[in-house]
């Protein structure tokens, strides 16, 4: 048996302070495989984006354990944090690309981390991951000259450039309309296949629920899981979107 | 591979309109700077021009005397106790005043114009300045009575001498006018330059001086130049001076032991060597007037306008980056490395603003040299210098923009 890329046992979270205290995360216990495609999906504000956060380091662990890729996330230390968030890749609701940058810098810029990859190799491995997600023709354009869907897939180029095990994406393709944010999907789901990455999908989208191998569902901040290899997804994940 | 992106230079290129503000209001600050600082040295390097003009190594003036516009009279014997002391080839006395000028060639109404100048009375056997168009022939002019030397470089209130000279020597004549309701005639140009303190030269015989400031006695002179043989150690003979010289010996305490040998006070006389007559004249306008004070307060302020425009680009450049830098965050960047950027573009900002306010400020340098007779000019140290004022101010402006980078959140991003 591997072991899994992301364990998670009786994650609590809360925010706010004293009597404003609330809790969001109740108790989130999940795993997920190496390669693994997993979808998430919730009513807004149950508590999925907070999750994600959690995985990807970008938040502290306040309570249960919280393993990524083999790494105990609660107490450690802000460099253990930064260390890990280099080896996830991040696709956000807004592209998030940095505008002075054009497509083909901001795929470099998550390379740039990484100390042994020559500024040569940068660029010959950004300009294939832009050409993987049909990008060949605008690799010089900055964002405010591409289209959404094309932003979102600079936002994936740079998220898989340098081989993540783990790609975390949050609501990717909200802005997008339904055919390209169909084409993204796809292009994210089969990359991240082709490279054996896991992939954490948070959508509302229940048109693109089939490129998962597993379905999560929050509410209240409490988590089910569906194999969808065994069962049909239920109901109440599909009737959300 | 930190440098492999600069992403310091293309989020400021990105940004053409707010690159091009910044730098003019950095131009605007060095050129600020430039010219209180040219100005100042230059006010400061005309008041001494005079001194720096003399040819003497020695010189004596009155203990009571503070600066050329404020000297008093000592007298000439005291230049000629010298004489003994070996290595001291000649002395000259000199008498120096400030007359009304009557401008020639004033055709306004209803009076004539008139304006202060300084008056220098030389002895014509000895040549004792350094400047143009002092020969022996104009020494032996001025030997003739009422005659004396205009300084084509006075301010042109004075009226059109230097123009109108050739073209009166060309007809055998000599431009006429009165210097304090005493008659006189231009029998020469020579170049001096206006000063802080006389905006016009005339120089002349000690007997003419006398005949122009008729109350002064004769033998009460203002300055006694003394001139050593080639080679003769300026330090060994002003300390046989000090040695020698009749009256009870004073030092300003203030002074260092170097500075005492070449600044000292023997009776109702003090002497100096030709750097320590020169930084008398210029602490005279650094510490007993308020021009370093106010030039000093014009370049506090362009170093401060400076801070706040290049703190207001880099804290709008940074609230407008924000979310890329908490993204930045959550990819594996630190903190540092947003910290460089940021210094990164106060450095860039620094440098491109300073080299258009380098160029402007030498250009104004030019047109106000012209305009005023005043000797500003660019040097290389007071560029050094606002390249380091302004290299300062955008780091300070650095330091305050850049708390605001940690307010990029990488958990508010998703
Ligand atoms: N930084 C925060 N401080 C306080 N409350 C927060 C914060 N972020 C999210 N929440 C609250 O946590 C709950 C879950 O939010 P979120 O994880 O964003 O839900 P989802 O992504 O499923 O829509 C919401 O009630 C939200 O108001
Ligand atoms: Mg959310």
């Amino acid at each position: 048996m591997t072991e899994p890329i992301i364990a998670i046992d009786k994650v609590n979270h809360y925010f706010g302070k004293g009597n404003l205290r609330k809790q969001i995360l109740f108790e989130v216990t999940t795993t997920v495989d190496p390669g693994e495609v997993v979808i998430m999906t919730g009513p807004s504000g149950s508590g999925k984006t907070t999750l994600l956060t959690l995985i990807g380091a970008l938040r502290s662990t306040q309570e249960g354990s919280m393993k990524v890729l083999g790494q105990e996330l609660r107490n450690a230390a802000e460099g253990q944090l930064v260390g890990l968030r280099r080896n996830v890749g991040y696709i956000f609701q807004a592209h998030n690309l940095l505008n002075s940058l054009t497509a083909k810098q901001n795929v470099m810029m998550s390379l740039e981390l990484h100390d042994q990859i020559t500024p040569t190799e940068a660029k010959e491995m950004a300009e294939g991951m832009l050409e993987a997600v049909g990008l060949q023709e605008r690799m010089n354009y900055y964002p405010d000259e591409l289209s959404g869907g094309q932003k979102q897939r600079v936002a994936i180029a740079r998220a898989l450039v340098s081989n993540p095990k783990l790609v975390l994406a949050d609501e990717p393709t909200a802005a997008l309309d339904k055919k390209s944010g169909r084409d993204v999907v796809e292009i994210m789901r089969n990359l991240a296949k082709e490279r054996g990455s896991a992939v954490v999908l948070v959508t509302h989208d229940n048109r693109i629920l089939d490129v998962a191998d597993r379905l999560i569902h929050m509410e209240d901040g409490r988590l089910e899981s569906y194999d969808l290899d065994q069962e049909p997804a239920p109901e109440k994940a599909i009737a959300l979107g | 591979m930190i440098f492999a992106i600069p992403l310091a230079w293309l989020q400021l290129k990105r940004e053409t309109i707010r690159l091009l503000v910044a730098i003019a209001g950095i131009s605007f600050a060095v050129i600020l700077m430039f010219l209180q600082l040219g100005f100042q040295d230059a006010l400061f390097e005309s008041a001494i021009t005079f001194h720096k003009n003399l040819k003497g190594d020695i010189f004596i003036i009155s203990s009571q005397s503070t600066a050329l516009i404020a000297m008093e009279n000592f007298p000439e014997r005291r230049l000629y106790q010298t004489y003994g002391v070996p290595g001291i080839k000649n002395v000259s006395p000199m008498y120096i005043g400030f007359g009304t000028w009557k401008n020639p060639f004033w055709e306004g109404l209803p009076k004539s114009q008139t304006r202060q100048l300084m008056v220098t009375g030389v002895n014509p056997s000895d040549d004792v300045l350094d400047i143009p168009g002092f020969t022996v022939q104009a020494r032996n002019e001025i030997r003739l009575e009422d005659r004396l030397l205009f300084d084509s470089k006075s301010r042109e209130e004075f009226g059109p001498i230097a123009q109108k000279f050739p073209e009166y020597q060309a007809k055998g004549e000599l431009i006429r006018t009165e210097i304090s309701n005493k008659q006189v005639k231009i029998a020469g140009l020579v170049e001096l330059g206006a000063s802080f303190g006389a905006d016009g030269n005339v120089i002349t015989s000690d007997d003419n001086f006398r005949r122009i400031f008729d109350q002064r006695q004769k033998g009460d002179i203002n300055v006694g130049i003394i001139q050593l043989e080639p080679g003769t150690d300026v330090l060994k003979t002003l300390d046989t001076l000090k040695a020698t010289m009749p009256g009870s010996l004073r030092v300003n305490p203030k002074l260092t032991p170097e500075q005492a040998r070449e600044d000292f006070i023997i009776g109702d006389v003090r002497i100096l060597s030709k750097k320590g007559f020169i930084n008398v004249e210029l602490k005279y306008w650094q510490e007993g007037t308020a021009i370093g004070f106010i030039f000093g307060l014009g370049v506090a302020i362009g170093f401060i306008v400076g801070i706040v425009i290049v703190y207001q680009i880099l804290y709008t450049d940074v609230t407008d980056h924000l979310a890329e830098y908490a993204t930045l965050k959550a990819m594996g960047y630190k903190n540092r490395y947003l910290l460089k950027v940021v210094f990164q573009e106060a450095m860039i900002l620094a440098v491109m603003g300073f080299i258009p306010g380098y160029l402007l400020s030498s250009g104004m340098y030019v047109l106000t040299r012209n305009a005023t007779a005043l000797p500003v000019g660019m040097t290389t140290s007071r560029g050094v210098f606002v390249f380091c004022l302004a290299v300062i101010m955008c780091l300070i402006s650095g330091i305050i923009a850049v708390r605001k980078v940690q307010d990029a959140d990488p958990a508010d991003i998703f």
